[in-house]
């Protein structure tokens, strides 16, 4: 049978809130071992643990970001390269151009210039074969003179009125040829 | 009384009481109502042995990618670290108490698990010996931190609140030096001990209950009630676990605000 008297009992039996002295002690110098082992060994084990995974994953980033780094420096370095040769091929176009410009420019000069002696020698070819005829002429004008005075002497003698008009249209003759000669 | 009023009882029903919470001592010696080395004390240390070996074999070969036992450790590892410590205490400060919140965690932790595992059936913490050495040191400790921190002026900080009208402070001090230096530890550790011996009580009661109604009664009603007290103890039990898991968070996550509150006592 259930009674108050039993309850009451039952209660007094302990009170909850009176400590067992001995429970305080094995619990404060448990307490104090567990920190001192978690202190000495667990807490830096994980900080460590934690620690290293940190720098694992950083140092993975880091490597691929370095990795990226220098493949975007490749791209960079063979797109310069890709722009240099580009620059090149056009440099030497336009060089190849200009050149052929120039040698068709300097052949046009010597054509020019080749006509032009030749032009130039034909001139002194035909002024020298003038002079040259000039001077035989010259000297068969002398023969021809000479001749002509004998005959016109000659016929002089018979008619003084005609030799005169021979002797003049001569030395008009003479006289245009002469211009004419000049002035070539 | 009258529902207990059992007419066909041979025996009568006697209630467990605190006592019962004091088993025959392991190493009688030093016995004061019946408790000397007792089976109280071989579970405080054995659960410092489980929380040193556990932790320290899940972290023995740390991997970059943990397994099971790393990763459940360094789970537990971490919420008390950045759950309880840096969350509560802050960035700046927070390290150094980590291993002390995080001791204090499992301690209580597993000491109240015990009472939910069959055969050892007794959280440590029921005992308010052990409550009231977990208190005093988590007392010494924040006052300890306050007085390095502050000096001795940090007495007059956690005592005279600031922004208050000075005809006021003849109310106000001798209250928060009540409610900071008395009744904190106190609340600290009778919580604990309360919800725990009171828990502990639930399971010796339900036991004792439905034993007697099942084995002494003789009516069938009665004995169909103890099935059902039996039942209804399963519900009990996983309250209990769900309580024994937030009263250990409570005293870890009180002690770092105590903590908390002696480094920034002149914060506010």
């Amino acid at each position: 049978m259930i009674s108050n008297e039993l309850i009451l009992a039952a209660g007094e039996s302990a009170n909850p809130l009176l400590p067992n002295p001995w429970e305080i002690l094995v619990t404060a110098a448990g307490f104090a071992v567990l920190l001192f082992l978690v202190v000495k060994y667990i807490a830096p084990a994980f900080e460590k643990s934690y620690q290293d995974r940190v720098t694992a994953i950083e140092g993975g980033l880091e490597k691929a970001e370095a990795a990226q780094a220098e493949a975007n420096a490749t791209l960079e370095q063979y797109k310069a390269q890709l722009l240099e040769a580009r620059t090149e091929a056009n440099r030497i176009r336009e060089d190849a151009r200009e050149e052929g410009a120039l040698i068709l420019a300097e052949l046009k000069t010597k054509a020019a210039e080749e006509s032009a002696r030749i032009t130039e020698q034909a001139h002194r070819q035909i002024e020298a074969e003038r002079t040259a005829a000039v001077t035989s002429l010259r000297a068969e004008v002398g023969t021809l003179a000479t001749s002509l005075a004998s005959k016109i002497v000659d016929d002089a003698l018979e008619n003084d009125e005609r030799a005169a008009r021979v002797v003049d249209k001569f030395l008009a003759d003479l006289e245009t040829q002469q211009n004419a000669g000049a002035s070539n | 009384m009258t529902a207990f009023a059992l007419p066909t009882a041979t025996e009568p029903y006697v209630p467990p009481s605190i006592s019962d919470t004091h088993l025959p001592e392991v190493l009688p010696w030093l016995a004061e109502y019946g408790t000397g080395f007792g089976k109280q004390m071989v579970m405080i240390i054995l659960s410092i042995i489980l929380i040193v070996w556990f932790f320290k074999s899940a972290i023995k070969n740390p991997k970059l990618v943990p397994g099971k036992a790393q990763f459940l450790a360094e789970s537990a590892y971490g919420f008390v670290r950045n759950s309880v410590g840096r969350d509560i205490i802050g960035e700046k400060n927070f390290a150094q108490w980590v291993p002390l919140l995080f001791a204090t965690f499992f301690f209580i932790l597993l000491n109240n698990l015990f009472g939910a595992i069959p055969f050892l059936q007794l959280p440590s913490f029921s005992h308010a010996g052990a409550a009231y050495a977990m208190a005093i040191i988590i007392y010494g400790t924040w006052i300890a931190v306050g007085v390095k921190n502050h000096g001795i002026r940090y007495f007059k900080l956690a005592v005279v609140p600031s922004g208050v009208p000075g005809w006021i402070m003849p109310l106000m001090v001798p209250l928060e030096i009540i409610s900071n230096f008395i009744v904190r530890p106190l609340t600290h550790s009778l919580r604990l001990m309360a919800t725990m011996l009171a828990g502990h009580m639930i399971v010796m009661l339900a036991a004792t209950g439905a034993r007697h109604l099942i084995m002494v009664q003789e009516s069938l009603a009665l004995n169909a009630v103890g099935v059902l007290v039996i039942v209804g103890s399963v519900a009990m039990y996983f309250l209990e676990l769900l309580i024994m898991v937030l009263q250990a968070f409570v005293f870890t996550l009180l002690t770092a605000i105590y903590i908390q509150g002696a480094l920034d006592a002149d914060a506010h």
